[in-house]
């Protein structure tokens, strides 16, 4: 039942992954990176506040799985939800807005960096709790089936999440049942300051789906191209109504936990991680230069177009009210009213 | 008119509204079998299968996340919690996620999830099966938190919590569960927010919540002839029928909550609160509050009598309280 899945050379696959599908993935990714870079820039000038986790680093793996989605497919987060969000759902202004409490943002600004949901796309939200999303996953996987619809779930989560219990009870439910849902473990290696090495008894996550009979892969999560074939395999399964797939994306956050609190990784890994040889963005740029998909000058545009997306979304967010103080009764109720 | 029990009241409200809306479904431990533990979902796998009668591994954490996820992707499901003590396990996708994602999201999503979980003491099962803990999800915002104490409400105000977009929880008192009482053939539905006087009177307003419903109604027969005791029981915990519980105290002047729940921090503390802050004037009397012990729930019988409200002590405390 089980299958390992040794990573491949992405450079193999990238032939067969249509010029299109890696245009819209690089930008996507350079999107990502830009989003969570203004975002911290705007939360040391304290233009954003509360608990920001940034995505960068990982890009590659919210970007190849997201691809595999259509619309009305399901994704849930975590607490590090902007580049699932931005995959998903692909708005950079209203996401930018909803990290500035503005009444435009995707949940109206009731919901910050941890809390965006877009109905319309299927995001079903980041979370605060860490595996919280997990339930949520099982149960929108669990209205497709009783739908019978073939859309599929992603449950997005992290090494630190994995050894929450709600993930083995799902796992056991999802398997049991034979439910579209993909459980898509990003390994960064850390939980706040906890590394995997101290947290969890396995060297590897994925395996563990093997006592559920669910079957696994592990991916270089920094090969957004491995991320798009091994999730994409995955969702094709799910369509096909066999059941849930567990994959591990062996990725590294690049930034601090959360906010700018210091970091006590050693700095030679930081910068191993940020090298050329490592970073999910340089090597899929190098990737695709190599094989003469892009020339660099259309790259360098590339970034500048996004550059200019991500100035605008920041200027849509200023220019947006925020809520009014009478509204914030709003959604306590289905009536909308006070009970 | 015809019997019908307070279990079989549960069962039929289930049918009917399943049979009303097909993307209502039930899930949750052993409910698939033979209707359960409690038989409180007899008759629903024959008319509709399997599938909208979902057993699970007892997972309770995974299973109502799944009603939520369930919710968000369009179905209104209806998750059985066996006894309400073993909602604990579940206390983050419950107050975490359900009770929250309709504000968080900007109302992009509704939450039309029932929990149907019964509470409460007098069975001998002792601490960790006997809780009562409708105050804690009613101070928990997003939440509507009802307590059938009849056969009719408990098929009346399950089908509305049923048709409600919000989450609510239906508080079950399993002692009552074989009660049968005469109801009205068909359909009906109680509203969330409706109290019923359960009994007029003039001298002091009894509001009794769930079980002790029917002991403070014994109370108030005792006292006959010597204080006249009008009771109310509030049926829905939130949303509160204040106008009711207000226009009984301005007619009697007096006013006694008594809930099996504990005492401190409890539910008669916040209709004790509203009612001094909204009818002060009507007051004749400082208002009280008869509860529970601040104790677990014991095992002896001796002691679980002891630390519940009873008739007769009820009987006391109205005396107390009216000088008779
Ligand atoms: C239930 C719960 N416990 C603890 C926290 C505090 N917390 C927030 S993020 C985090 C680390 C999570 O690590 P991981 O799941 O590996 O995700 P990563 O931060 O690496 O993306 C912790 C401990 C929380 N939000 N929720």
């Amino acid at each position: 039942m089980a299958k390992k899945n040794q990573s491949p050379n992405a450079g193999v696959v990238a032939a067969e992954v249509p010029k299109e599908l890696k245009l819209h993935m690089l930008r996507q990714m350079i999107s990502l990176r830009r989003f969570e870079e203004e975002v911290k820039r705007l939360y040391c000038a304290g233009e954003i506040t509360g608990a920001i986790h940034l995505y960068v680093g990982q890009e590659a793996v919210a970007v190849g799985a997201c691809a595999c989605l259509r619309d009305d497919d399901y994704a849930t987060s975590g607490h590090r939800p902007h580049g699932h969000c931005l995959a998903k759902v692909f708005d950079l202004n209203r996401t930018m807005a909803e990290m500035m409490g503005r009444e435009t943002g995707l949940s109206r600004g009731r919901g910050g960096s941890m809390h965006q949901f877009d109905k319309a796309k299927g995001f079903l939200g980041g979370n605060g709790i860490v595996a919280g999303g997990v339930g949520i996953a099982l149960g929108a996987a669990f209205a497709s089936k009783y739908r019978g619809t073939d859309q599929v779930t992603v449950c997005f989560f992290s090494d630190g999440a994995s050894n929450q219990g709600v993930v083995h009870e799902a796992m056991n439910i999802a398997s049991l049942w034979k439910l579209p849902v993909i459980w898509l473990c990003e390994n960064n290696q850390i939980a706040a300051t906890t590394t995997v090495a101290r947290s969890t008894c396995t060297p590897d996550i994925a395996p563990r789906a093997e006592a559920y009979c669910i079957p696994w892969a592990i991916c270089d999560g920094n090969a957004v191209l491995d991320v798009y074939r091994t999730v994409g395999e995955a969702v094709a399964r799910a369509r096909r109504g066999e059941g849930s797939t567990f994959i591990e994306c062996k990725t590294y956050r690049l930034e601090p936990h959360c906010g700018i609190i210091a970091d006590q990784r050693p700095k030679e890994e930081l910068a191993l991680w940020r090298s050329p040889k490592k970073d999910c963005i340089k090597r899929f740029e190098a990737l695709l230069v190599g094989d003469k998909t892009f020339t660099p000058q259309e790259i360098e545009a590339m970034h500048r177009r996004v550059e200019q997306e991500i100035a605008g979304a920041v200027e849509f967010a200023r220019k947006s009210s925020f809520p009014a103080p009478e509204t914030l009764y709003d959604n306590v109720w289905a009536e909308g009213a006070k009970s | 008119m015809r019997k019908l029990t307070y279990a079989a009241a549960i069962c039929e409200a289930q049918c009917e509204e399943m049979a009303r809306d097909d993307r209502v479904f039930v899930v949750g431990e052993d409910v698939d079998i033979a209707g359960g533990v409690y038989k409180l979902t007899c008759g629903i796998r024959e008319k509709f299968g399997e599938k909208r009668l979902v057993g699970t591994p007892i997972s309770e954490e995974a299973f109502c996340g799944l009603a939520v996820g369930a919710a968000m992707a369009g179905l209104r499901p209806i998750v059985e919690i066996m006894y309400i003590d073993f909602i604990l396990m579940a206390m983050d996708p419950v107050v975490n996620q359900m009770a929250k994602v309709q504000f968080m999201s900007g109302g992009q999503f509704r939450m039309p999830v029932t929990i149907r979980a019964q509470a409460g003491a007098g069975t001998a099962e002792a601490a960790q099966h006997s809780q009562s803990f409708e105050a804690w999800f009613a101070h928990t915002p997003g939440f509507k938190v009802c307590m059938p104490a009849t056969v009719y409400d408990a098929k009346g105000l399950l089908k509305s919590a049923i048709r409600d977009d919000n989450p609510v929880l239906v508080i079950e008192n399993r002692v009552l569960f074989f009660d049968e009482e005469e109801v009205p053939e068909g359909e009906w539905t109680v509203p969330l927010g409706k109290a019923d006087v359960a009994r007029e009177g003039k001298d002091i307003t009894l509001v009794a919540t769930g079980i002790m419903r029917r002991k403070a109604l014994a109370a108030a027969k005792a006292l006959e002839g010597k204080v006249s005791v009008e009771v109310i029981d509030p049926r829905t915990i939130v949303p509160l029928d204040m106008e009711t519980i207000l226009a009984s105290v301005g007619k009697t002047g007096r006013l006694l909550v008594v809930h099996e729940s504990p005492t401190r921090n409890g539910i008669g503390a916040e209709i004790v609160r509203r009612v001094v802050a909204e009818g002060f004037d009507y007051l004749d009397a400082p208002p009280k509050v008869f509860a529970g012990s601040d104790t677990p729930i014991p095992f002896s019988s001796t002691l679980e009598k002891a630390a519940l409200p009873q008739e007769e002590t009820i009987v006391r405390a109205v005396k107390e309280m009216v000088g008779a």
